[in-house]
């Protein structure tokens, strides 16, 4: 156990020791959004009966940006020690590589979570945001940070260049985040583009995080729970196979 | 009793190079090893593959008994190993940088050996300093401190003074030695031959993937035959009858190789046939370097082992 706490410890110091870029900066980021698009969008649409467009906005941009601080917890320590060659201490450690598979998820998860708070608490001082469902949010909080936590560790272990690592959060982290449904509700796509939409893990994940607040959602939160928790174990698997075989990281 | 490192049947492919061509290796409990080699030989390699930080093709490893895949934990547990590149953690301190090894390694409160070999390697003013902040020098003192966290029996070190200044080097090895008496097991990787030759027991030299050599240092420098002349003579002319014996001229000097002792009884008759009187003579042994040349394929390896790398 000392192991894995040893290591656990050391990836949250690690984003810690750098809290302002790490947990303010996505903060502050995320608040920005929101001001702009309330701002512009405000006066258009409702969402839900009875729910501004702003009050809507909130839950997914909290969890757009859990995701995105989980995902890149996990996948910058990786690079980093990669690049920098430390990794191997951890390689020449008698961790195991459940251990070490925990304990970078774990740290993404307290990072998603400690971002996706922060936002929350602000968000409060200006709205009347309040939690139906306790429960509902903290489960797909957890689960969607844990998946981007997971996707993190693949993506950082199949970069060799930060480059590389750039293009998998451009080009399929993002879009995935933005087109989820965090700035609107599925409903108000075309068919196409609805249709679509269902095949994004992403979009589970910010709907049912979604019911938690305002007992509404697009999709049964027991469904979205079941699509995510079988994402998550997908990714989990293939991830633990990568670090099982040493793919990329013991030649 | 159980070998410190036994290594059986060792391949490892990367691609179409074959770096290591099944090599089988037992370093005993105790000993202070040297693996040798040029670059490319397949001693980092080797132990990689010793520290799990590489997967061999086909053979097998243990370290202290227990076999580096099947029994991984254990067998990482019993190793320390100094990379040989000079890696650091930019996020911590020096202290930080042990504590955390320590941890990695299952171990609480090993402050009082953290401290002991922060002494001994010389950074007590640099614990509390983040890592970038440290010279070269310090860095490799902190890898060394790190592989020593958890007291492993047997300490592999690839290249640890490789760039390193006299000082370090000489208190580096002070430090290695004492752990080597206290009984753990030593296994280095040099290009310094004079190094190897002061401080090991036993030496295997590596080409292109084959164990080449295995044997104590002093058998090696005994199997080659013969010895080395170096005389200053008056007058400073050598006699026709041992010009076919010289090997190098030097300024005031002539070096004659001797196939075998007994040949010494020529020289100094043909010396005193001549009239020439001897002002200065040497006999030189072979070394570990002289050996090392020759079992590696001779004149034409001869420039590239001559520049200390």
């Amino acid at each position: 156990m000392t192991g894995f706490l040893t290591l656990l410890h050391k990836e949250l110091l690690r984003f810690w020791k750098v809290g302002f870029q790490t947990v303010f900066a996505p903060m502050v980021s995320t608040l920005l959004y929101l001001m702009i698009f309330s701002h512009v969008l405000e006066e258009h649409v409702e969402a839900y009966p009875g729910v501004t467009y702003t009050v809507f906005l909130i839950p997914g941009l909290i969890m757009m940006s859990m995701l995105q601080n989980a995902f890149a917890n996990s996948s910058s320590s990786l690079i980093q020690s990669k690049i920098t060659g430390n990794l191997v201490f951890v390689l020449l450690s008698p961790l195991s590589y459940q251990e070490i598979f925990i304990a970078y998820v774990l740290a993404s998860v307290v990072r998603g979570l400690a971002v996706g708070l922060g936002v929350y608490l602000v968000t409060l001082g200006f709205f009347d945001l309040s939690v139906a469902s306790l429960p509902w949010v903290f489960l797909f909080a957890l689960i969607g940070s844990a998946l981007l936590g997971a996707l993190g560790i693949i993506a950082g272990i199949w970069a060799e260049k930060f480059d590389q690592l750039a293009a998998f959060q451009n080009f399929v982290i993002l879009p995935l985040t933005f087109l989820s449904g965090v700035f609107y509700t599925i409903h108000s796509l075309p068919p196409f583009w609805q249709g679509l939409s269902h095949l994004n893990p992403f979009f589970y994940v910010i709907d049912g995080f979604r019911y938690g607040f305002f007992n509404a959602s697009d999709i049964s939160p027991y469904v979205s729970l079941g699509i995510v928790a079988m994402c998550f174990l997908a990714v989990s698997w293939l991830t633990l196979q990568m670090l099982k075989a040493g793919y990329k990281i013991r030649h | 009793m159980t070998p410190a490192i036994e290594v059986k049947q060792m391949h490892k492919r990367f691609g179409r190079l074959q770096a290591l061509a099944g090599v089988d290796l037992e370093i005993r409990t105790g000993e202070f090893f040297a693996l040798l080699g040029p670059n490319g030989a397949g001693k980092t390699t080797l132990i990689n593959i010793i520290a799990g930080l590489t997967r061999a093709t086909s053979g097998s490893v243990r370290v202290m008994g227990y076999d580096v895949v099947a029994d991984y934990r254990d067998a990482r547990r019993m190793l320390g190993v100094v990379p040989q590149e000079l890696v650091y953690d930019p996020f911590f301190t020096v202290r930080e940088t042990l504590v955390i090894q320590s941890g990695y390694y299952g171990l609480k409160n090993n402050e009082a050996w953290i401290d002991e070999i922060i002494h001994h390697l010389d950074l007590a003013d640099k614990a509390g300093v983040n890592m970038r902040a440290l010279s070269g020098g310090m860095k490799r003192r902190v890898l060394v401190a790190q592989a020593l966290v958890h007291k492993p029996p047997v300490i592999v070190l690839d290249e640890p003074t490789a760039g390193v200044d006299v000082e370090l080097r000489q208190g580096l090895w002070r430090f290695v030695r004492q752990l080597n008496r206290d009984g753990h097991t030593v296994v280095l990787t040099t290009h310094y031959l004079d190094e190897a030759e002061a401080l090991c027991n036993r030496v295997a030299m590596l080409k292109q993937g084959n164990i080449v050599a295995l044997d104590t240092i002093r058998n090696l420098v005994n199997s080659v035959p013969g010895c080395a002349v170096r005389l200053r003579l008056s007058p400073d002319t050598l006699p026709s009858g041992l010009r076919p014996l010289m090997s190098i001229r030097e300024e005031g000097y002539y070096i004659l190789t001797l196939d075998e002792y007994s040949q010494l009884e020529h020289v100094m008759a043909a010396l005193r046939g001549a009239g020439s009187q001897v002002l200065e003579m040497q006999v030189l042994q072979p070394d570990l370097e002289e050996v090392f040349v020759k079992i590696m394929g001779g004149a034409e390896y001869r420039e590239s082992a001559a520049v200390p790398t």
